[in-house]
């Protein structure tokens, strides 16, 4: 298994905080050595996921938490966003992260609309997991040697 | 992480500048400020966005919303001093298309390196 930095948030789940999230998010990608481009594709993306949690997963009155998980690789940052509140182990979760299907996420289309179709064009890889609230899997490489944007961007239009 | 939305009028055009970060915290700000002229009938208006540092979904939703009330009502909105990233986020979602946009004149010439 290749080795990785792990670093989490907490945040309320409430829209003051996405900007908090983002700067985390932003550091780290800075960190990681991601262009000026890339960073902001990195911005945009996890801020999408993350304002899906605070506008659906909780109701208006409740006082839930998003747990945003980051894993360090020398040659990509993944980004995990939990609405459920719990921290999750990384390497756990993952294992159950499907892939995207429309089916099961009927919610995120309807109702995410322009966020999640910028999540995809902005990542190399974005996933869903539906237990427990939802859980987002995202993945940008360095460099962009996927060369993944393109072809999904084709297959958009 | 602020918004600023300030509003000059010059020959009966609204003319919009918009400054800060536009995001789920801010979109809703700017969202009301456009509210207040987008139901005026044959409105013009022009939205700056040179000194938008940061916008996603969020942001594009509020300016769909806006320029769908102000078409139906006869006017015409322009979005004006898009910086690159900005720009792009207009061409991916294919509102550039739908809405009338203009880049950052510096831009263009940095387009071109």
């Amino acid at each position: 298994m290749a080795q990785y930095d792990y670093i989490e948030i907490k945040i309320p789940a409430k829209a003051q905080y996405v900007g908090v999230a983002r700067l985390m998010i932003s550091g780290i990608a800075s960190r990681l050595g991601f262009t000026y481009d890339d960073i902001e594709d990195l911005k945009i993306a996890s801020s999408e996921a993350i304002t899906n949690a605070v506008q659906h997963a909780y109701g208006a009155d409740d006082e839930g938490e998003i747990v945003v998980g980051c894993a360090l690789y020398e040659d990509r940052l993944e980004i995990m966003i939990a609405d459920h509140g719990a921290s999750f182990d990384f390497e756990e979760t993952k294992k159950h992260i499907g892939p995207y299907s429309d089916a099961s996420e009927a919610r995120f289309l309807r109702e995410g609309g322009l966020g999640l179709y910028l999540m995809e064009t902005l990542m190399d890889e974005v996933k869903f997991h539906h237990e427990e609230g939802v859980t987002v899997f995202m993945t940008k490489y360095l460099g962009g040697e996927r060369g993944e944007e393109d072809v999904k961007r084709s297959a958009n239009s | 992480m602020n918004l600023q939305v300030e509003l000059l009028e010059e020959n009966s055009v609204q003319y919009y500048k918009v400054v800060g970060e536009i995001d789920a915290f801010t979109a809703p700000v700017l969202k009301e400020r456009l509210a207040a002229v987008e139901n005026i009938q044959e409105l013009k208006a022009e939205l700056d966005l040179s000194e938008v540092d940061y916008m996603d979904s969020t942001g594009l939703g509020v300016f769909v919303g806006f320029y769908k009330t102000v078409t139906s009502n006869g006017g015409h909105v322009k979005i004006t001093g898009l910086n690159k990233r900005l720009h792009r986020l207009f061409e991916i979602t294919g509102l550039s298309e739908i809405i009338d946009i203009e880049k950052k004149e510096s831009e263009d010439n940095n387009g071109t390196i």
